[in-house]
């Protein structure tokens, strides 16, 4: 492979946001961002192997119909790749292995957790031990909403930031634990990345609407223990720009590049000088 | 065998969903439950191991964090009552087709045809609950029985080891399908009979038209030939009862009419939709000339304008008003999943970048009795908001736009308006985006869901006719997964120039798509055998006019068939080739190698007699309300802001999501607080530009009570004003007019036909006087023309009402302006005059009075006045931009104060009149046309050198305190109230919704 940074985002069968997370990696600099549709993946004419970086995006996969994401978790886990040996989710632990970058927004967030990928206590990729649900409000709801960023988090998307101000979308955000060492695990190794917090980004808050849907220690978004795999409810897509921001007609000292795009470009620096 | 899964919260984990079925039964019955617990059932009809069964439990179908399941056996304990629902057979299961593909996932085997998953959800209600109760929460809010049965058992009755016993709903059918000739050499009084027994809607002359084409010797002959005798087929009849139909053939809006108006002028109008809408467009583009913005109007399932060089904009509004009333969600999620298969079945076809809805309801806190089979309008809401809210946030569109208007006359018909824009290339392939051509020897080919009885012949079914095993057809529920999938295969098709022509299967179904794309070639052949079907026992007729969702039709030319094919398989699209268009002239189906319809193309597309309406201008007589000046006005000021159509729609808003595509510029909500009323939206559709699209609308119905050329008037001017406000281009817009009406056609049961009629063709000529002085072309429109309700006695029409929605576009969106105040010390301006016209006002309604002071619209001040807007914007002179409408200037005022986050101080003396006025008119008079506008005192001379000579006035500042503070005539304190008070009334009605 040329040293050129690869990115990927899947598309199909309810996702939606591929477009703009495209966008955002290409404005991080990625050298190369495809949208590939899932069924071109199952046909083994694209691989995941040619990625560095693989974006799951935010969506409805298979309308969320049996819980979000839990179909699109099934086929991943399931769906043979034509002509091989492998299954898709074979080539995704084969992806993990090699110490690349998974970032899952929203759906993409469902699905990793709903596959075991995250938080993935121990490095144990296939045992789900977290999982989103239903917003204690019953609802869906679009809403932008402060984030927290841990600062000893290993995440390397959100290396050197403080706070992020991005819009959650979701009728089912509320991050819950399997018990209690689960939690304890997280917040000890530092993986609950971000949490909805206050405008000033001081603390962690479980009162609606700033925290919108209840989840556990407000917790908004996990990572893994290497902090290479990420997935959060917020959608850093949807602020890559000024005019992304729900107030940037009245807020004029607003940077031209929005807070989400700091993530891709984290992700794209971290792959030139680790991956590359 | 059949196995049920069921699959329940665990014990410690909150239920989300049972406790807003709680909140609901309360808000909705007023029965106080003490909890309510659900839990999902899956019934599996195939053939699978018990292994195979548990593994799907295990795994897609629970999520072992949260929840339980048990096979076989109950999960529900310590309730009170349990209600189970389920669908009725042949009734869309998504959740149903996704579990059945996630075993498919998992075993690698595919279902047999007449294998499936079923779905049904129990509800634990635990309280005390009478019989009584139990089956009011499962029938009036937990059920529909129109397209839902359910189980109602109490604990008593509950067998704890086996729970509830299995019910399958497959659909049974014992038919033989047939195509079957009818006799309609018969009397009169027989024929009218065909129509309402087969409900086809003909009237008798065009039965009498159908009935004369078969008694040609030439018919005969022809006829001979194929193997058809003289008589109709069924096939044949039900295809013309669907071309014919108001809904496709917009009969009434090409009628001849002979209207009359209030001083005895007498005038022919010879289809309102030529003379009017068309033509306005045309007047229009001719006077634009080498600016003309329109590409293709009224010839496709959308209209299309230029956006730039490289990108056209095309754009839809639908209504799904009878649907709705039967079943809200289901009706509404069809609305805009089906919309949005018109811009995308628009030229070769439209990435699909937005969508719009418009809503007018009853109040959802109607209190009174309701006539027998209406729905109670929160419950109407309730399902409208969340139908719509699975339908565009599933489809990943955004809803950028859209409003809700109530009065009390909606509860009879609801009216659901949904919209979609989409954006295609100008060239595609080396040809007009815009433009398609199905070519002789091309294959029609079906793509997307199967074909059931799914709304066949609407909603004039009657559910009693049916049987335990039969399918329910007039109600239909959109699935936006299986439509998303063949969208995105069919723009790779699109792409890759696999097909000549596209057009979605609406109303009509096939008989429609076919019968109209066959317009390029003059004919068609088409098996309908061919179609797949979701169940066995569908007539060939049926086939025809299935209305079943998430089918387009495209023509392939035969060399490409196999790529197509081969695309459709590999993304998991099922497609079917039907046959081909031919140039026979004629409209010809088989079914298994039969002749089933030969019908000339002519005689199906244009052989429907033209109808004859009479309409007669009496203006209603109304008074000018007398009432004292209110005592208290920061009362009058917080009721009106608290009143339905003025309040904030926050809660309905949020469900939607605005933002998906990342294009969302200027939200729904804006302001510190990001919750203000938005005027319109501005979508950014191209990541490597700053050209915006901006929509907006209009729509006032309360004004059809006085004249619905004011309406109409105050419709469009209202659109416009809204897509100035932000930025719009007054230069580079169009229009699309939806029209709703009760039946204009005088009968028995319509009395009153001439005057509702005469209200139409006004509507119309106001359409095309406005449309013509702001020079903004029609590309695109709907009318639905029978919203009336009517049962025994009572009869409900709605307010005629026309929903005007807009489409252009911003330059450079990083000028767009939004209403929020935006700096203490900012200028306060008032564009426009204000006159007493408060006839058909919020402020008269909410005193129980109309009034007949109706606002005119003064066009040609308008238009400089929004010219001069966009150069303001231009130059960067405004602060905020805000419309002025129901509830005129206070309205405005104290939205402008609350969104910022800043006081105003406002002297009602600069105001501009015509004429002395009491200062509660001042307050609330709805004058159209009218802007209020902050401005940075540093831009104070540039932006009043800018507007010299025309009619506007500074009346006061933002202010840094927190008091919306209104100076009456004499000085005196008028009105002085917290922002924060202001902004409670505003938003406390529609809160909890």
């Amino acid at each position: 492979m040329a040293k050129q940074v690869r990115a990927v985002v899947i598309s199909g069968n309810g996702t939606n946001c591929e477009r703009e997370v495209a966008n955002a990696c290409r404005l991080a600099g990625a050298d190369v961002v495809d949208i590939v549709h899932v069924a071109e993946l199952l046909s083994g004419r694209a691989r995941l192997d040619d990625y560095h970086f693989l974006n799951l995006a935010g969506g409805f996969l298979d309308g969320d119909d049996l819980g979000s994401a839990k179909a699109g978790a099934n086929r991943l886990s399931h769906a043979a790749v034509k002509n091989s040996e492998e299954t898709l989710s074979d080539q995704l632990h084969r992806f993990i292995a090699d110490g690349k970058l998974i970032m899952g927004v929203c759906n993409g967030f469902q699905l990793m957790t709903k596959m075991g990928l995250l938080p993935a206590l121990g490095g144990d990729y296939k045992r789900q031990s977290a999982t989103l649900t239903f917003n204690d409000g019953g609802r869906f709801e679009d809403r932008w909403c402060y984030l927290k960023v841990d600062q000893e988090s290993p995440c390397v998307f959100t290396h050197g930031l403080a706070g992020l101000y991005l819009p959650v979308r979701h009728g089912e955000g509320k991050f819950v634990v399997e018990n209690d060492s689960v939690l304890q695990e997280i917040e000890a190794k530092h993986l609950a990345v971000v949490k909805y917090s206050d405008s000033e980004y001081n603390s962690p808050v479980m009162e609606y609407p700033l925290n919108p849907n209840g989840s556990v220690a407000a917790i908004a978004g996990v990572c893994d223990e290497t902090g290479r795999l990420f997935g959060l409810m917020p959608h850093p897509e949807a602020y890559i720009h000024r005019t992304h921001h729900p107030r940037w007609t009245r807020e004029p000292e607003l940077p031209e590049e929005g807070m989400g795009l700091f993530l891709y470009n984290n992700a794209v620096s971290y792959i030139r000088k680790e991956l590359l | 065998m059949a196995w049920r899964i069921v699959v329940g919260l665990k014990d410690n984990v909150r239920d989300a969903r049972g406790e807003r079925v709680r909140r609901e039964i309360r808000e909705h019955l007023g029965i106080d439950l003490q909890s309510v617990r659900t839990i999902d059932v899956y019934t599996v009809d195939a053939q699978l191991s018990d292994e195979e069964v548990a593994a799907a439990a295990a795994g897609p179908f629970s999520d072992p964090i949260i929840q339980d399941y048990a096979i076989n056996q109950p999960l529900a304990h310590n309730f009170d009552v349990l209600v189970e629902v389920g669908y009725r057979p042949g009734v869309t299961d998504n959740v149903g087709r996704t579990a059945r593909e996630a075993i498919q996932y998992q075993t690698g085997r595919s279902f047999a045809s007449d294998e499936g998953v079923y779905t049904s959800v129990q509800y634990l209600l635990s309280g005390k609950i009478s019989t009584d109760d139990a089956e009011r929460i499962a029938r009036d809010f937990l059920g529909n029985g129109l397209i839902q049965r359910w189980d109602i058992i109490a604990r008593a009755g509950f067998d704890s080891n086996k729970g509830v016993p299995v019910t399958v709903p497959k659909v049974t059918s014992t038919v033989k399908p047939a195509i079957r000739p009818v006799d309609l050499e018969i009397s009169d009084e027989d024929l009218m009979e065909i129509s309402r027994q087969g409900m086809l809607a003909l009237n008798l002359e065009e039965m009498k038209a159908i009935q004369s084409y078969y008694r040609q010797d030439e018919v005969i002959a022809s006829r001979k030939e194929v193997g058809l005798g003289a008589m109709p087929t069924d096939v044949e009849l039900e295809a013309l009862a669907q071309t014919w139909s108001e809904h496709c053939k917009h009969k009434i809006f090409a009628a001849r009419i002979e209207y009359e108006d209030d001083q005895g002028q007498q005038e022919v109008i010879n289809s309102l939709f030529k003379s009017c809408i068309m033509q306005v467009t045309a007047d229009v583009r001719k006077a634009k000339g080498k600016d003309d913005i329109c590409l293709s109007v009224f010839k496709d399932n959308a209209g299309v304008i230029k956006f730039n060089d490289d990108w056209s904009l095309v754009y839809k509004v639908e209504t799904h008003n009878s649907p709705s009333a039967l079943d809200p969600y289901g009706g509404a999620l069809t609305g805009i999943v089906g919309c949005n298969r018109d811009p995308f079945g628009t030229g070769m076809g439209a990435r699909l970048m937005f969508n719009t809805d418009v809503f007018c309801f009853a109040s959802p806190f109607y209190d009174k009795p309701l006539p027998p089979r209406l729905l109670h309008p929160r419950r109407i809401f309730e399902g409208v908001v969340e139908g719509v809210e699975h339908g565009g946030n599933k489809s990943g569109i955004p809803t950028v736009n859209g409003s809700l208007v109530f009065d009390e006359r909606f509860a009879g018909k609801p009216l659901v308006y949904c919209g979609t824009g989409a954006i295609m290339p100008r060239v595609l392939n080396g040809q007009p985006g815009h433009e398609k051509e199905a070519k002789v020897g091309d294959r029609i080919v079906m793509a997307g869901g199967r074909v059931g009885k799914d709304g066949i012949h609407g909603a004039t079914f009657s559910s009693e006719e049916l049987h335990e095993g039969s399918p329910v057809t007039a109600v239909q529920i959109g699935d936006p997964i299986t439509q998303r999938r063949m969208f995105d295969f069919l723009i790779i098709a699109r792409d890759r120039g696999l097909y000549n022509a596209i057009t979605d299967n609406g109303a009509g179904g096939l008989s429609s798509s076919v019968g109209e794309m066959a317009e390029f070639t003059n004919g068609f052949e088409m098996h309908l055998d061919r179609a797949p079907l979701k169940y066995a026992g569908l007539q060939p007729w049926e086939i025809l006019i299935s209305e079943a969702q998430e089918r387009m039709t495209m023509a392939v030319p035969p060399e490409k068939l196999a790529e197509f094919s081969a695309l459709a398989e590999e993304m998991g699209v099922e497609i079917a080739d039907l046959g081909e268009f031919t140039d026979s002239g004629y409209f010809h189906c088989l079914y298994n190698g039969e002749t089933a319809s030969y019908l000339p193309m002519e005689f199906i597309h244009n052989g429907v007699p033209q109808m004859v309406l009479q309409a007669r201008w009496t203006p209603p007589v109304h008074q000018e309300p007398v009432f004292s000046l209110p005592l208290d006005m920061n009362a009058t000021l917080r009721q009106m802001l608290g009143r339905l159509d003025i309040c904030s729609k926050e809660s309905v808003v949020r469900r939607y999501d605005h933002e998906v595509q990342g294009g969302s510029v200027i939200k729904p909500l804006v302001g510190v607080t990001n919750d203000g009323p938005s005027d319109a939206a501005v979508v950014r559709p191209l990541f490597d530009s700053f050209e915006g699209v901006v929509v907006a609308h209009g729509i006032c119905p309360s004004y059809s009570d006085i004249d619905t050329y004011h309406m109409m008037a105050n419709a469009i001017d209202e659109g416009l004003r809204n897509y100035v406000a932000v930025g719009g281009n007054i230069n580079h817009v169009a229009g699309l007019d939806n029209f709703c009406w009760c039946d204009p056609v005088a009968s028995e049961k319509t009395p009153d036909g001439e005057y509702k009629a005469a209200q139409l063709v006004r509507a119309n000529k106001a359409l095309y006087d406005y449309c013509l002085a702001f020079g903004v072309p029609l590309i695109s429109g709907k009318d639905s023309m029978k919203n009336d309700y009517m049962i025994g006695g009572t009869k409900i029409s709605i307010p005629p009402t026309v929903l005007f929605s807009v489409i252009g576009k911003i330059e450079n969106l990083r000028k767009a302006v939004t209403m929020d105040a935006k700096a203490p010390g900012d200028l306060v301006y008032l564009l426009g005059q204000t006159r007493d016209e408060l006839g058909g006002s919020e402020y008269y309604a909410m005193h129980d009075q109309i009034g007949c002071n109706v606002p005119h619209v003064d066009a040609s001040s308008a238009m400089q006045r929004y010219r001069t807007v966009n150069a303001a914007q231009d130059e960067g002179l405004l602060a905020s931009c805000h419309d002025l409408s129901d509830g005129g200037l206070a309205v405005s005022l104290a939205e402008t104060a609350f969104a910022g986050g800043f006081g105003m101080d406002i002297d009602l003396n600069k105001v501009l009149v015509d004429a002395a006025m009491r200062e509660d008119k001042l307050l609330y008079s709805e004058s159209a046309s009218r802007l209020l506008v902050t401005v940075k005192p540093a831009s104070q001379e540039r932006f009043e050198t800018l507007f010299a000579g025309q009619p506007f006035a500074c009346i006061g500042q933002v202010s840094s305190d927190e008091y919306l503070h209104v100076a009456g005539l004499q000085g005196e304190a008028l009105i002085h109230s917290t922002i924060d008070d202001l902004k409670e009334a505003w938003q406390s009605p529609l809160r909890e919704m």
